[in-house]
């Protein structure tokens, strides 16, 4: 399986609850939005990726698990 | 700092012989750490029950978990109290809720957005984490000062409101010197006992803000506050006029220390109340941050979010028609069953997350994250301190605010 993490930056309001969650796969940039720590594009196998998603309070982010063949 | 809530208490609990009858809303606590009894009937009406407001309309109540997120997300549900038939928590809110809108809580999108990016590169997880050096050395300042002067004390104005207003100030660029007067003012707009009350403390407060930042302009050098940033950028280059940066900064200074200031003072009663999970805290302080959590949970201090649809939304079966009010009880939200086991019970092994204390959607709360550093440190330091902190009075003497507002206590008398 490979994890897509994608995020609506129209959509995030900085709350930081991503970050919170998973610290080590979202930050935020210098102007306070949502974004993947380079290198962590798929989550890097963190368990807590799903838990970030839910967490947002305005659904800008997607988890996608696609099959591990298109992964590259 | 949660979103404020403009709730107004309105009447005893209703008569639990009549289930069928909608309740009153909102109600008193009786128990300051546990939602209104009066509130029972509604625990078993999940995900929406009917309420009836003091001036006899009847809104829905959400109460189920999921469907309070699904709701406090959705567009059709407006937060500008300036549209007709907004509804009304109690008669002082309905005499002023048709003058000037609040910012950031009181705007919908895309007016709100614009708003709330201008602030939320100052409130980000790494922000509130750059400012523990500086709350924590306020927090000993105040700690040091108790232990000083020797017990007993009265903890609300010794410890939890400075701590939490001397943050803000030093954050936004507010002299603390004037805390005396804009804490008076924050009390009267969010409980003053009138409306002429309420909206003459907006008035002080607006003019008082007005000056500072009129000062702020002439200033050869900015200051290094959130208020000078906004004077001399969104201000300076025309994206923000006088009067929102005014609105912003009057929301800015209330939310961020009153309800700092009640869950310190909430947070402690309620821990002093709970000798065993208070041990447990003391013996691991790791479980600080989930013990906040779980504090947020229980407490649910703004228990109280208040929407109008303005259009038909479809919800779980029920039809919310265009011109509903819609009201949310945090308190009774955070303890769904079917999301917290044992709702009732403080447990810091439970995962607490998800709760909606902080409200949810686009006006969730801006300064959480601040809000939990001040939390987790306050708390922290207070029981390491002062290991023998006790109530100085019988907990059931000790006076809390009412429904209408901002849950907490209004006094706290400690010894140790």
């Amino acid at each position: 399986m490979h994890i897509d993490i994608e995020i609506d930056k129209d959509l995030c309001v900085g709350a930081g609850q991503c970050a919170l969650a998973a610290p080590n796969v979202f930050t935020q940039d210098d102007d306070g939005y949502s974004t993947l720590i380079p290198g962590m594009e798929d989550g890097g196998g963190d368990p807590m990726v799903r838990e970030a998603a839910r967490a947002c309070p305005v659904s800008a982010i997607k988890v996608t698990e696609t099959e591990a063949e298109t992964a590259s | 700092m949660t979103e404020l809530t403009d709730l107004t208490g309105a009447g005893g609990p209703a008569d639990p012989t009549e289930p069928a009858d909608p309740v009153r809303f909102p109600q008193s606590r009786t128990c300051p750490f546990h939602p209104p009894t009066g509130y029972d009937p509604l625990r078993d009406r999940r995900p929406l029950a009917r309420v009836t407001l003091f001036d006899g309309r009847q809104v829905w109540l959400v109460t189920g978990h999921t469907t309070a997120r699904a709701l406090l997300v959705d567009p059709r549900l407006s937060t500008d109290r300036t549209r007709p038939g907004f509804p009304a928590p109690t008669a002082r809110f309905a005499a002023i809720q048709d003058r000037r809108r609040a910012a950031l809580l009181g705007v919908d999108d895309p007016e709100h957005r614009t708003q709330r990016r201008m602030m939320i590169p100052s409130f980000t997880v790494r922000r509130a984490g750059e400012l523990r050096p500086d709350i924590q050395r306020i927090v000993d300042g105040r700690l040091d000062a108790m232990i000083a002067q020797g017990p007993p004390a009265e903890l609300v104005s010794a410890f939890a409101l400075p701590v939490p207003s001397m943050v803000i100030c030093s954050l936004l660029g507010v002299p603390y010197a004037d805390h005396e007067f804009f804490e008076e003012q924050s009390r009267r707009l969010l409980r003053g006992p009138e409306a002429a009350d309420t909206l003459a403390a907006r008035d002080r407060l607006e003019a008082y803000l007005g000056d500072l930042i009129d000062r702020k302009r002439a200033a050869p050098e900015p200051g290094d506050g959130i208020l000078d940033d906004l004077v001399h950028q969104q201000l300076r280059d025309g994206t923000i006029d006088r009067a929102e940066l005014i609105s912003l900064a009057v929301i800015l200074l209330v939310a961020g220390h009153e309800t700092t200031a009640n869950m310190i003072s909430l947070g402690t009663y309620t821990l002093l109340q709970h000798p065993d999970r208070l041990a447990e805290l003391r013996a691991d302080p790791a479980l600080l941050p989930a013990a906040v959590e779980e504090l947020m949970r229980m407490l649910s201090i703004a228990d109280g979010l208040l929407r109008l649809a303005t259009e038909d939304i479809e919800v779980d079966g029920i039809t919310i028609r265009a011109g509903d009010g819609v009201a949310f009880s945090t308190s009774v939200i955070n303890r769904d069953a079917s999301v917290y086991p044992e709702p009732d019970t403080l447990d810091w092994h439970r995962p607490a997350r998800h709760h909606i204390a902080f409200g949810f959607g686009i006006h969730q709360c801006l300064g959480q994250n601040l809000a939990r550093a001040e939390l987790e440190i306050a708390l922290g330091s207070l029981f390491e301190r002062l290991p023998g902190l006790a109530l100085a009075a019988p907990p059931e003497e000790i006076p809390f605010k009412p429904g209408d507002t901002i849950q907490g206590m209004l006094e706290l008398p400690v010894t140790w």
